[in-house]
């Protein structure tokens, strides 16, 4: 099986530091992976570069049966290819409703002529509501989303995320603001998702990382430091010194 | 699906509605179709007033739709009205050569009254000869094409640049200034072809039409602005009721954001600067025929200014809003400053509205950001609140969110 995402020996330096050194990553079509690190270990950063936000200072990042570079392309032609992104903070559009939201990110022509003449059909209509049901909101659609609780923001944050419908989607602290009961909701779409695509997850919460049961990546200082199982990794040496020790 | 968007965005219907009947009502006040209880001049400023309210439309889908500050919209109004200007100035002048011409004993040649025109036209800037930008100028269709392709391009050229590059905030604000100043700068000199500081004059009279009066053509060039302002308030009210303008508004919000769903930033922006620019250079060129006269000084960058403070002292982000302020704040402006209001006198100290409009303006203009962010649109809202209490539960605000993840962290 070939990897969808295969990044390969890339750095990237903030002003000198080192945010990134050397990095290496590749995940097949269908997988779900964790990505574990202490604060500052450059999770957010690495997804700032395969989603086309900051651009490395060396390395290559290859997309899909063709190997095509995400390194050249923009940040909204790497989102129409394919890759979807959940921020840290929830970031959804507060001024606008529910189903703007959703609608806004409903996989459709992006271009700004076909936008100028989209009308929501009855099935585009039919899916938002589905999304909207599947993530918890279908009672909120007409709502504000700047009225949502912070828990609500990120789980539209999540149902604008499949609506995008990414091959990857890379998602950043889901659990953050959620209660017990939505943390396992979470945890079930996120498994669930990972049948028919590529889900990188990114979690500081172990007992979520462990629901996910999956193989994790241990990053520290820029660079991979572990791969494997979570009880594979947890038991390295070098991980519990840099990560599990401090926590 | 015009039906639907229509019946779903009642306040488009109001205002097409109040702008008919006000223009019903102008019509039956004028002298040339009703009561002559409106002077043809004032036709002419309420004339004026509805282009200015139809670049300020223009201006709020920008800056409050799209939350792009450019200050340089009114540029465009002023190219739109040079491209027009110059044929009624072409057309004009030639009927006056050529009546002239027709007193000799030989029949007047093509050349003859070609020179004829450029020297009636250039004399004032010692030149003999049309400028190569004039060969369209006998022609109205084409100069008509002009007013919408010449900024058009210009727009596009400009903004692919700014845009490209990701200019955006004060940055694009300042830039869009300097443009401004550079265009106005270039249209002094005389030999930018457009005469210089004497700009062109002479624009009220049609020609072919010099049988009708000033009365009757006031009023049609009334008509003419109604029906612009109504149609550019219903293609901005359209394209902002749709996913487009859910786009714009959160390009406004959070550009970085609106890039990882797969919209091309650049291309959105670029379509509004373009599509705003060419909405102002319509309303340019309806303007200056009733104004009779245009020049570089139309160009000034403060001019850009106005327009932006008309929209936020009318309310931005709301299409209605910019309208009601460039109405309110041009005709306080023209009552102003054309010596009409009287004077106070405080003993010491007479205060001249003339000297004194601007401060006035400048003072309203920092209360309303202060105190009013949603500008005179606002009281609209008061007015709805009144009748219709808010019955929404109490909104989860930003900070009780924080303290959940600062929970979740634990
Ligand atoms: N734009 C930037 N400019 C300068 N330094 C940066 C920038 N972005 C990230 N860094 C630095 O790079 C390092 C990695 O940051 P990153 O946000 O990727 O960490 P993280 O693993 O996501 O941490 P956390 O768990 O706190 O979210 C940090 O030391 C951070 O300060
Ligand atoms: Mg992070």
């Amino acid at each position: 099986m070939s990897a969808l995402l295969e990044v390969s020996g890339v750095s990237v330096s903030f002003d000198g530091f080192r945010a990134i050194n050397n990095l290496s990553f590749s995940i097949g079509p269908a997988e779900l992976r964790a990505i574990i690190g202490p604060n500052g270990a450059g999770k957010t950063t690495f997804m700032d570069i395969v989603t086309g936000k900051t651009k490395p200072d060396a390395g290559k990042v290859l997309w899909g049966e063709t190997s095509v570079s995400l390194l050249s392309m923009s940040e909204a032609q790497i989102a129409r290819t394919g890759v979807g992104r959940k921020f840290q903070r929830p970031t959804v559009f507060e001024d606008q409703s529910v189903t703007e939201n959703l609608i806004m990110a409903l996989k459709a022509n992006r271009s700004p002529w076909a936008v100028l003449g989209w009308r929501a059909k009855a099935a585009d209509l039919d899916r938002v509501r589905a999304l909207a049901e599947e993530v918890g909101l279908a009672d909120a659609l007409p709502r504000k989303a700047g009225e949502l609780s912070h828990g609500q923001k990120q789980w539209l944050e999540i149902g604008m995320l499949l609506a995008q419908e990414p091959r990857l989607l890379l998602v950043d602290e889901p659990a953050a603001g959620m209660t017990l009961a939505e943390r396992e909701h979470t945890t079930r779409l996120l498994v669930d998702l990972a049948k028919t695509r590529a889900v990188v997850v990114v979690e500081h919460d172990m007992e979520f990382v462990r629901r996910l049961n999956c193989r994790v990546t241990v990053l520290h200082e820029g660079s991979v430091l572990a791969e494997g199982s979570l009880d594979h990794v947890t038991a390295n040496p070098e991980v519990i010194d840099v990560y599990l020790g401090r926590g | 699906m015009t039906r639907t968007f229509l019946a779903k965005s009642p306040s488009v219907l109001i205002f097409l509605l109040i702008l008919a009947l006000f223009t019903l009502g102008v019509t039956l006040l004028s002298e040339a179709y009703g009561v002559a209880f409106l002077s043809t001049s004032f036709i002419k400023t309420l004339g004026k007033t509805l282009c200015l309210c139809l670049a300020a439309l223009a201006m709020d889908l920008i800056w409050g739709y799209a939350g792009i500050l450019s200050l340089g919209h009114m540029a465009f109004f002023a190219i739109g009205g040079y491209m027009v200007g110059m044929w009624l100035m072409y057309a004009r002048t030639e009927e006056i050569v050529v009546a002239a011409l027709s007193n000799e004993t030989l029949p007047a040649t093509a050349e003859e009254i070609r020179n004829g025109i450029a020297g009636q036209i250039f004399g004032v800037v010692g030149a003999s000869e049309l400028p190569p930008i004039w060969i369209f100028a006998h022609s109205l269709p084409l100069q008509l094409m002009l007013v919408v392709v010449l900024p058009g391009l210009i727009a596009l050229v400009f903004g692919w640049l700014a845009f490209r590059s990701r200019v955006t905030g004060v940055y694009l604000s300042i830039l869009t200034q300097a443009m401004t100043l550079a265009l106005a700068l270039y249209l002094f000199q005389n030999d930018s072809g457009l005469r210089g500081n004497n700009g062109l004059s002479g624009l009220q009279n049609l020609p072919g039409l010099a049988d009708v009066s000033q009365d009757n053509l006031s009023v049609w060039f009334f008509w003419a602005s109604a029906l612009a302002l109504g149609l550019g308030y219903l293609l901005v009210a359209w394209i902002v009721s749709g996913k487009f303008g859910s786009v714009i508004r959160a390009i406004r919000d959070d550009e970085a954001r609106v890039r990882f769903l797969g919209y091309s930033v650049e291309g959105y922006k670029l379509f509004v600067f373009t599509l705003t620019v060419i909405i102002a250079a319509i309303a340019g060129a309806l303007y200056y025929p009733q104004a009779g006269i245009i020049n570089p000084a139309e160009l000034a960058p403060i001019a850009s200014i106005y327009l932006a403070v008309w929209v936020a002292i009318g309310g931005r982000g709301r299409l209605y809003g910019a309208v009601i302020g460039a109405a309110l704040v041009s005709l306080l402006s023209s009552w102003f400053t054309g010596g009409r209001a009287p004077s106070i006198n405080l003993g010491i100290y007479t205060i001249n509205w003339v000297d004194w409009w601007l401060v006035l303006l400048g003072i309203s203009f920092v209360l309303v950001t202060l105190f009013a962010p949603k500008g005179i649109g606002g009281l609209f809202d008061l007015a709805q609140g009144l009748r219709r209490p808010d019955r929404k539960g109490a909104p989860l605000g930003p900070d009780d969110g924080a303290l959940m993840e600062k929970e979740a962290r634990e």
